[in-house]
């Protein structure tokens, strides 16, 4: 059941609306429970072609040969398609908003990095017929080392999961192998908490799992056009990539979509429009390229494992003084989305509380196994699950109750994050004050009596002197990571200004604000880096902004 | 290939479709009659947006070999409604919001109708049940079991139980 | 006894929208001869309602009745470009660019309706029925369709209107990850009630309880049914779901719903939900989204109900009953910690 708790923040609302905040029936719902919505399969084309992909058994090989002789004269094949049939064979998803190097082919060309990756594909007049003509493609592989773990990933001699990016991390700003997130001094301030608690936290990769897998029909349409009835998620997104891969102008292409059996940010990556379009092209009919439930769950893009290690401060009144995370997101063999996932994480950290001082670094690593994208909560329910254990087990180590330890360290208006931008339109504590209302968890009456408007700013809006490092560094190496289980030594510390010492915390009771005294003026925030203007479009897709400002390669 | 003639009955009208050997009811639907309201969602039988009843039988299209259908009467959702007039647990579903995406609600609702033809008042539990082998991803099924007791309560029977 | 109770809890918040901005998402309005809207998108439906959720967004910012919208999306030729429908963006992007374009055609109409009523623009207003009255005098009104008409076939007016919403790209420092993520965020706390059988390591939910903060629900029963349904996954992701059960070993993926496991109607538990709105400033009608962060509170808390519970810490996800019983048979046997929060 669900209640609506109008009484907080009313001041803030107005209510007084028609057609907001009613519970009109949806639009589609006569659709589906008629079973007349229409979804990118649910069209007839005369002629219509399937297509099926030949995928590496071996999660990491070299392709010595490919013999498509028996499968091109096998009964009802139309076309072979092979790797050099592709016009631009490399890419990656975010080379749209020049994010990042191509790194990925749309059929593998010398090498294979995950078990599944499409070799080529064949279109035939039946799916059971391009089955059957897969079957007698001969390709003899020779196997390489693999690598799983990303931490293995990250050790000298570790074999190198994507050339593009050699030391298998992706590269930030150019300079280092993984986001940086620095506030305050997490050294110090250990040094003088009454607990530090460590501890390592995974998450597997989850499948999306939509009941309708991807898919898409590509169609000759007239004025030599085509159609394409996808499941994307993003019909531009999904266009312009297809416009790259097949080196035609994105007017050319006709998408239809809009409605989708479900996604959850599995029909982002473009998995079958390239091909199926290029099917159309090659064969001059409709062509559909739909995964099956075996390869929506295998080779379709999982949600990426991530590993988190947390190290916090607290004291002994729950204060929470210090937060240090180091996160390793799985990319799988190629980036798609991840390189972005891992800097959400790092804006994300240390979650909604207003913690003193915080470091994070947060890798985007690459392994021989099926490419991650983004699911529901994409960069955050990971860190999310491992902070709020992490949390939990803080509030059993002090000897407070877990919703009061919450509202304590909460962020309210005004406080400064981590990421330096101030905290507004705050909700957190009032969301669990009511959440332990409706559970009868009891909380003190002090607990109950705060709110996210007050407390906050002041001395928690300052941004204080911070401890910077340039380990990572590209070019050096790989970096030291120590024991498999240890996050990366410490970074040297960086001396800071005589004026910008911060001050040992002296103790407080626990109901007032963390901070005592105004601590000395901060040193202004660093300038941030300049954008630098892409010279000329890469990519030929110069309506996308440029993300870091990153010139490609 | 030869193909071989297959007549049956769907949502009340005679069809009649040439069908390849071993070719599935799914795709005889989909392609041959150009019923779309049967999904392909696995092929395999594990998630139920295929099933529609077949001589009022809940049955997995995508497992159906369509010459077994000869002679006999498929149902699917393009049939539920009477004319303009929706059938009880269509009504019920959009009462109860009980669709998102709408992929698994073809079927769904024929899981549903199968239940409610034979058992006019399920509990929860028998709800439950005969919808175990509907995957929905997106409502977490609480208003569909929800829009299946409310119909069963208002065709006449008690919705026994919870 | 081997079936041991526990409660856990969790508290997050969730950015609205695309990390860093640079997503812009567009939209049209325009109006049929008869004063009846069409709204034009190229943003994608996956099940969570976009097409409503502008629908309505539109209709109020329009003033006329709900059902003189429709939204027609997705089609590349004919809806303006819209980024996508991930990251919780719908509502707050898609929602912004519709009403910038509802108002430039709410404009044209009352212009066209002040011409036909021979005063000011702004002394009429619309009663969000189909009409536009002079403020004060609803007796001297004009129907949106009699507007619609004088403007397109005597005025020479269209009326119509464009627009898009884009947060300007943030920059990221590499020193410090110094960024404007977002321009707002959700909340939620949620507490779970399960039971564990220290013989199986089974996990029954027994309840969830909880409170999400949105912003602002345009449709409640669409909100419920996120709410519902994105909790359902979290408990999903929690205790059951992955493509690698034995991660970072690739071995025994499951290739079907058989060997990939997920909740049935059977498993399910009861869900108490309050929701709170604190309008985003610059979320239409205050809007944030709930599409993502519903799921998110669930794995921790039942991850602390377990522990609670049994004593037992699986810091790994899935919570499969092999990881609950290994531990417990590691610390010899399940340890309850005592009635927390308040669990009888």
């Amino acid at each position: 059941m669900l209640e609506f708790r109008k009484e907080f923040f009313k001041d803030e609302r107005d209510d007084n609306l028609n057609e907001v905040g009613q519970p009109r029936q949806r639009q589609d719902m006569l659709g589906h429970v008629t079973g007349r919505t229409r979804y990118f399969d649910d069209h007839a084309f005369e002629g219509l072609l399937h297509l099926k992909v030949l995928r590496s058994p071996h999660s990491h090989a070299r392709l010595r040969s490919i013999d498509t002789a028996a499968a091109e004269r096998a009964p009802g094949v139309k076309r072979v398609i092979r790797a050099a049939d592709v016009p631009v064979n490399k890419n990656t998803l975010l080379s749209l908003i020049n994010f990042g190097k191509d790194d990925e082919p749309l059929l593998a060309v010398d090498k294979v990095r995950y078990k599944g990756e499409p070799i080529l594909a064949v279109v035939a007049e039946s799916e059971a017929a391009a089955y059957d003509a897969l079957a007698k493609v001969r390709v003899e592989y020779d196997p390489l080392p693999a690598v799983f773990d990303v931490e293995e990933a990250l050790k000298p001699g570790a074999p190198v999961v994507n050339e593009t990016y050699p030391a298998n991390t992706f590269e930030y700003h150019e300079k280092y192998n993984h986001q940086k997130l620095r506030f305050g001094d997490v050294e110090r301030a250990f040094a003088q908490a009454d607990f530090v608690v460590e501890e390592r936290y995974q998450m597997s990769p989850i499948e999306h799992a939509p009941t309708e897998t991807n898919g898409s029909i590509a169609a000759p349409e007239t004025n030599d056009r085509f159609v394409v009835h996808s499941s994307t998620q993003a019909l531009f997104f999904s266009l312009g990539t297809a416009a790259k891969l097949l080196d035609v102008p994105s007017n050319r292409l006709h998408y239809i979509g809009g409605t989708v059996g479900g996604g959850f940010g599995g029909k982002v990556d473009s998995l079958t429009e390239p091909l199926s379009i290029l099917g159309a092209m090659l064969t001059g009919r409709p062509v559909r390229y739909v995964l099956n439930r075996e390869e929506e769950m295998l080779y379709g893009c999982p949600r990426g494992a991530e590993r988190h290690y947390i190290k916090d401060g607290v004291m002994r009144d729950g204060r929470i003084v210090a937060r240090k995370v180091t996160s390793y997101f799985d990319a799988g063999a190629y980036t798609r989305l991840s390189s972005y996932g891992a800097v959400k994480c790092a804006a994300h950290i240390p979650g909604p509380y207003t913690i003193p001082n915080v470091c994070a670094d947060v890798y985007c690593v690459y392994t021989n196994r099926t490419p991650a994208t983004a699911m529901r909560g994409f960069g955050i329910t990971g860190v999310d699950f491992s902070l709020e254990v992490q949390m939990d087990k803080l509030a059993h180590k002090v000897g407070m109750d877990p919703m009061e330890f919450r509202i304590l360290n909460a962020y309210r208006d005004g406080d400064m994050k981590a990421h330096r931008r101030e905290a507004h339109n705050c909700a957190l504590i009032e969301c669990v004050q009511v959440a332990a209302e409706k559970a009868n968890w009891p909380i003190s009456d002090t607990y109950r009596r705060m709110n996210s408007l007050t407390g906050g700013g002041g001395e928690r809006a300052v941004i204080p002197a911070t401890a910077t490092d340039e380990n990572g560094r590209i070019g050096g190496g790989r970096p030291a990571t120590g024991t498999t289980s240890r996050p990366p030594a410490p970074p040297p510390r960086v001396p800071l200004p005589a004026a910008a010492q911060p001050r040992a915390p002296q103790p407080q009771p626990a109901m007032s604000q963390p901070r005592v005294a105004p601590p000395p003026p901060a040193p202004p925030p660093p300038a941030a880096q300049p954008v630098k203007p892409a010279a000329t479009p890469q990519h030929g897709a110069t309506r996308f902004s440029s993300v870091f400002g990153t010139r490609r390669r | 290939m030869t193909k071989t003639p297959v007549q049956f009955r769907l949502n009340g009208s005679d069809k009649a479709v040439f069908v390849d050997g071993g070719e599935n009811l799914l795709n005889v639907l989909r392609r041959g009659v150009g019923d779309m309201s049967a999904k392909y969602g696995c092929g395999q039988g594990t998630c139920g947006v295929c099933t529609v009843l077949i001589d009022g039988e809940p049955q997995l299209a995508c497992l159906t070999l369509a010459e077994t259908c000869a002679g006999r009467s498929v149902e699917t959702a393009l049939g539920l409604s009477d004319g303009p007039n929706l059938h009880p647990l269509q009504n019920a579903f959009m009462d109860h919001f009980a669709a998102q995406c709408g992929f698994c609600t073809s079927g769904m609702l024929m899981a549903a109708k199968a239940l409610l033809d034979r058992n006019p008042s399920p509990t929860r539990e028998d709800v439950a049940e005969a919808i175990s082998g509907n995957i929905c991803r997106c409502t977490g099924y609480e208003p569909i079991i929800n829009a299946i007791l409310d119909a069963a309560s208002k065709r006449g029977g008690q919705a026994s139980g919870g | 006894m081997p079936k041991h109770r526990g409660r856990g809890m969790a508290a997050i918040n969730y950015p609205i929208g695309m990390n860093l901005g640079g997503d812009p998402s567009q939209a049209l309005v325009h109006s049929n001869p008869d004063g009846k809207f069409t709204v034009t998108l190229s943003a994608i439906d996956l099940g969570q309602g976009m097409k409503q959720v502008t629908r309505q967004i539109a209709a109020e910012t329009l003033g006329v009745p709900i059902a003189d919208v429709y939204v027609d999306t997705a089609d590349s030729d004919t809806g303006p470009h819209d980024m996508g429908s991930f990251a919780s963006r719908g509502t707050h992007r898609v929602g912004n660019a519709v009403m910038v374009a509802a108002k430039e055609a709410r404009g044209v109409m009352m212009e066209a309706a002040a011409e036909e009523l021979e005063v000011n623009a702004a002394d009429l207003d619309t009663d969000g029925r189909g009409n536009i009255h002079v403020k004060g005098a609803p007796s001297r009104a004009i129907s949106v369709k009699d507007v619609a008409i004088a403007a397109q076939f005597r005025q020479g007016k269209t009326i119509a209107g464009r627009g898009i919403f884009l947060i300007p790209l943030s920059e990221v420092h590499p020193e410090t990850g110094e960024m404007s993520p977002v321009s707002c965020y959700a909340h939620a706390c949620l507490v779970a009630d399960l039971e564990v059988d220290d013989e199986t390591g089974e996990v029954t939910m027994l309840k969830m309880t909880s409170a999400y903060e949105l912003g602002r629900a345009i449709n409640p029963k669409m909100v419920e049914q996120q709410l519902v349904g994105g909790a359902w996954m979290g408990m999903s992701h929690a205790l059951y779901e992955t493509p690698e059960p034995y991660y970072p070993d690739i071995a025994h993926g499951p290739r079907d719903f058989n060997e990939y496991v997920m909740p049935g109607p059977g498993d399910i538990c009861p869900h108490d939900i309050a929701v709170l709105e604190r309008p985003a400033p610059d979320g239409p009608f205050g809007g944030k989204g709930p599409g993502e962060m519903c799921a998110n509170p669930v794995l921790p808390a039942v991850a602390n109900a377990i522990f609670n519970a049994v004593g037992v810490r699986i810091d790994e996800l899935p919570i499969t009953p092999e990881k609950v019983l290994r531990a417990i048979k590691a610390q010899g046997g399940a340890r309850p910690q005592g009635a927390s929060g308040g669990r009888h």
